[in-house]
């Protein structure tokens, strides 16, 4: 078996989402029928919503299930766009941290081509955090004129942790309806969304122990929507789609459980990543720790650069030692790029290439972390070998030889 | 791997034969393309994915490793910078010598691995000793130990042709079928992948700035205008435009390029039948044969491009002048032969080394 450190990219199903999704999906009918058959779906999937409402401090009306993180996110930021501008025509800025995932991040860019949306980007600290002056400028600067703001809710990939309620209350008195991308942080943090304020707030399936494909639009009661996809008009009409009733089931199974044990996790969890964070600076001393410290990050994140090697040799050479981490960063065609989290957060693309996040989950056990610490030495070294071949050839080639013979 | 057949099975072959392998594909752009479409293109998102669906259903681990910094340096300029100078390289070459079996080779070494497995159609046999001799394929129609001509001693330790010995690409096609991967059927790769739509002349304009000059014939004589020396190959026939026609009345060839100059020299097909070529930058594939220390004439074959013919030729190195130099006398004259090509030397399947052509003098012209 692997020592998984790899929890934020996906974690493994929970016991309580694996025994409702099996139990569901054994079963046939329609939420949306009004048969027997689709009678006991609807009760399935309406108990569900209950559940997920409690984990996620809203109401069930405020649930609006969808495929996962990334719909939820295109459907708040697009949706939002499109009722805001509809309302008022000069509404046509969108405000958003130069941090969030893609799946916010990319929305934004393609409302900015396509739809006339104008972007202020906002900065973060050299933690990853918002910059909250930032924030209050742009704020200032016609107001009328802004669509939305967005916020995700704890980075993913450093995991540093935003101010979401501070940017809320500088929105919401400036009248600007505020979105977060809150998939790393639902299930690992406490997430109150009628606490927190928040218009709209995006939470994912697979990365609390419930299965890929669902995820759900936390959407305020009084906040109007565009859809974005059309159809039978299920989830109050804005999002269609017939719904998948076993995978909600589990979703809400997986929430109901990891909110339950959310206390005793945090403690187990946080104190398994200060073991590996404090292993991974006495093994290798020129890591440097990205993102916020102690409890401005996710319990389970600890990101770090590893300086002079590629972020993908790293990771090539703990898999072969059977310890599976990710670089963090997304890939066009597999290429890999430096990531525009440790970019705007002011590093240069040199020491940003040598990433790599280490990330716990529920099922992360002190073999994990010691397995990584283990096979880090040794892998650093070998990469950071790797990284300084490619310059200047020490492979005998044709034109080394001309040179030599050149030179006498 | 490319995401191509011959790659695949080549890979497919060396997990076979119980080698730890894992799959590198190289973005040789950063930018790269989106789907193909028609020709083939450099590294584009659906050669990544097939090159990755190979991996998955051969069970090994699959990375993208980025050279195209290296690339655009070592082989994208150097190919226009030999333009701009009147030269006519090989950039499938280049690539061989600096990007496969260089940059990414060392990075590999570093990492632990011991070999870099490629898809190209050329042998490796080692002696008792472990000394590497390169040879042609089997089948020497698909042979590409051309292109492959210019690696040293030291990178032919290093590489591992798993197609050698393969009858066929028909046969690498079926074995591709037969093990379920899906590129069995994927048409060959022909362009330079850096030319997305094959128009390298085209391509070539718009990196390079062109002057107009003069159209010389054999004698020195003006007989035209060109709008840019680099826009012509030598052997070239068509769009010379030529004001004045031949005493003879017979078409004329491109000769020669003369960039110094900006001067094209054009003259008689007769003109074009090179006799012996003198080589730079000179390596040998493996162990250089004894008659390269100490001067002495050596019987050979020599080839000029990747698919044409290899003609006999007696050879030898000449070490007095400054990093050696290669002088090959052809026993049957070539048409066509530019500086900037590479001449690989054989005897009988095995590849002895390379040379940089410098300069190609015809016999017949010299008595002029």
């Amino acid at each position: 078996m692997p020592a998984y450190l790899d929890h934020a990219a996906t974690t493994p199903l929970a016991a309580e989402a694996l025994a409702a999704l099996t139990r569901e999906l054994a079963r046939t009918g329609n939420p949306s029928s009004l048969h027997g058959s689709g009678r006991r779906a609807r009760r399935a999937v309406e108990d569900a919503r209950e559940a997920l409402a409690a984990a996620a401090g809203a109401h069930p009306s405020e649930i609006i299930f969808t495929s996962g993180g990334t719909e939820a996110d295109n459907l708040a930021v697009k949706g939002l766009y499109w009722a805001r501008r509809a309302q008022d025509s000069r509404r046509t800025r969108i405000l958003c941290s130069t941090i969030e995932h893609h799946a916010v991040l990319d929305t934004v860019e393609w409302l900015e081509r396509h739809e006339g949306a104008e972007v202020a980007w906002l900065p973060v600290d050299s933690d990853g955090v918002l910059d909250l002056a930032a924030l209050a400028a742009e704020l200032e600067r016609d107001p009328e004129s802004i669509a939305l703001l967005t916020l995700m809710w704890a980075n993913n990939e450093v995991g540093s942790i935003q101010p979401v309620a501070e940017a809320v209350r500088l929105a919401h008195a400036a009248g600007v309806p505020v979105h977060s991308d809150a998939v790393q942080a639902f299930g690992s943090l406490p997430v109150d969304f009628r606490a927190s304020g928040l218009d709209a707030m995006s939470i994912s399936g697979h990365k609390i122990g419930g299965p890929v494909g669902v995820g759900a639009l936390v959407l305020g009661r009084a906040v109007t929507l565009t859809p974005v996809q059309h159809g039978g008009g299920q989830e109050r009409d804005v999002r269609s789609g017939t719904l998948d009733t076993a995978s909600i089931a589990a979703f809400a199974a997986a929430a109901e459980a990891a909110t339950a044990r959310l206390g005793e996790e945090t403690a187990r969890i946080t104190a398994l990543r200060d073991r590996l964070i404090d292993g991974v600076r006495a093994a290798v001393p020129e890591a440097v720790l990205r993102g916020a410290p102690g409890e401005g990050r996710l319990p389970g994140n600890a990101h770090f650069t590893f300086p002079g090697c590629e972020g993908d040799s790293l990771l090539f050479l703990l898999d072969l030692a059977g310890v599976e981490s990710s670089t963090g960063s997304a890939c066009t065609a597999g290429v890999p790029r430096p990531s525009h989290v440790l970019l705007a957060m002011g590093l240069d693309e040199d020491t940003a290439r040598g990433a790599q996040r280490f990330s716990l989950g529920h099922a992360s056990t002190d073999a994990d972390v010691d397995a990584l610490l283990a096979a880090l030495p040794g892998a650093y070294a070998r990469a950071r070998q790797a990284g300084m071949a490619g310059h200047e050839s020490s492979i005998q080639t044709a034109g080394t030889v001309a040179r030599r013979n050149a030179l006498g | 791997m490319s995401g191509g057949v011959d790659s695949a099975v080549a890979a497919a072959r060396a997990v076979e034969a119980g080698h730890d392998v894992v799959g590198v594909h190289l973005a040789l752009s950063r930018m790269p393309g989106t789907l193909r479409t028609g020709s083939r293109g450099c590294c584009t998102i659906e050669d990544s994915r097939d090159a990755w669906r190979a991996c998955d259903v051969l069970g090994i681990p699959y990375y993208v490793w980025d050279f195209s910094e290296r690339f655009k340096e070592d082989v994208v300029q150097d190919f226009i910078d030999e333009y701009a100078a009147g030269r006519t390289p090989n950039p499938c070459m280049r690539c061989n010598e600096r990007i496969k079996f260089a940059a990414l080779l060392e990075k590999a070494i570093a990492l632990g691995f011991d070999a870099v497995c490629t898809g190209h159609y050329a042998k490796v046999i080692t002696d008792a000793d472990g000394n590497p001799e390169l040879h042609r394929a089997a089948d020497w129609a698909k042979d590409q130990s051309y292109v492959l001509g210019v690696l040293t001693h030291e990178q032919l330790k290093h590489s591992m042709f798993p197609l050698a010995d393969t009858p066929s690409k028909a046969e690498v096609r079926a074995e591709a079928e037969r093990r379920g991967l899906s590129v069995a059927n994927k048409p060959d790769s022909h362009d330079i992948c850096f030319i997305p739509d094959g128009d390298t002349a085209g391509w070539l304009a718009e990196k390079i700035e062109m002057t107009g000059g003069d159209i010389v014939d054999e004698t020195g004589a003006k007989v035209g205008e060109h709008p840019g020396a680099n826009a012509f190959t030598v052997g070239q026939r068509r769009g010379l435009k030529l004001g004045t026609p031949a005493a003879d009345g017979k078409p004329r060839f491109v000769l020669e390029i003369r960039p110094k100059e900006n001067k094209v020299v054009v003259g008689p097909e007769a003109l074009l039948a090179i006799d012996e070529i003198r080589g730079i930058k000179v390596s040998w594939a493996g162990l250089p044969i004894a008659e390269i220390a100490t001067g002495a004439d050596f019987d050979c074959h020599a080839q000029v491009r990747a698919h044409g013919d290899p003609v006999p030729a007696s050879a030898r190195m000449e070490h007095d002048a400054g990093s050696g130099e290669l002088v090959v006398t052809l026993a049957e004259p070539l048409r066509g032969v530019a500086p900037g090509q590479t001449v690989v030397l054989y005897q009988g399947s095995r590849v002895l080394g390379q040379a940089t052509i410098d300069a190609a003098r015809s016999l017949q012209r010299a008595a002029l």
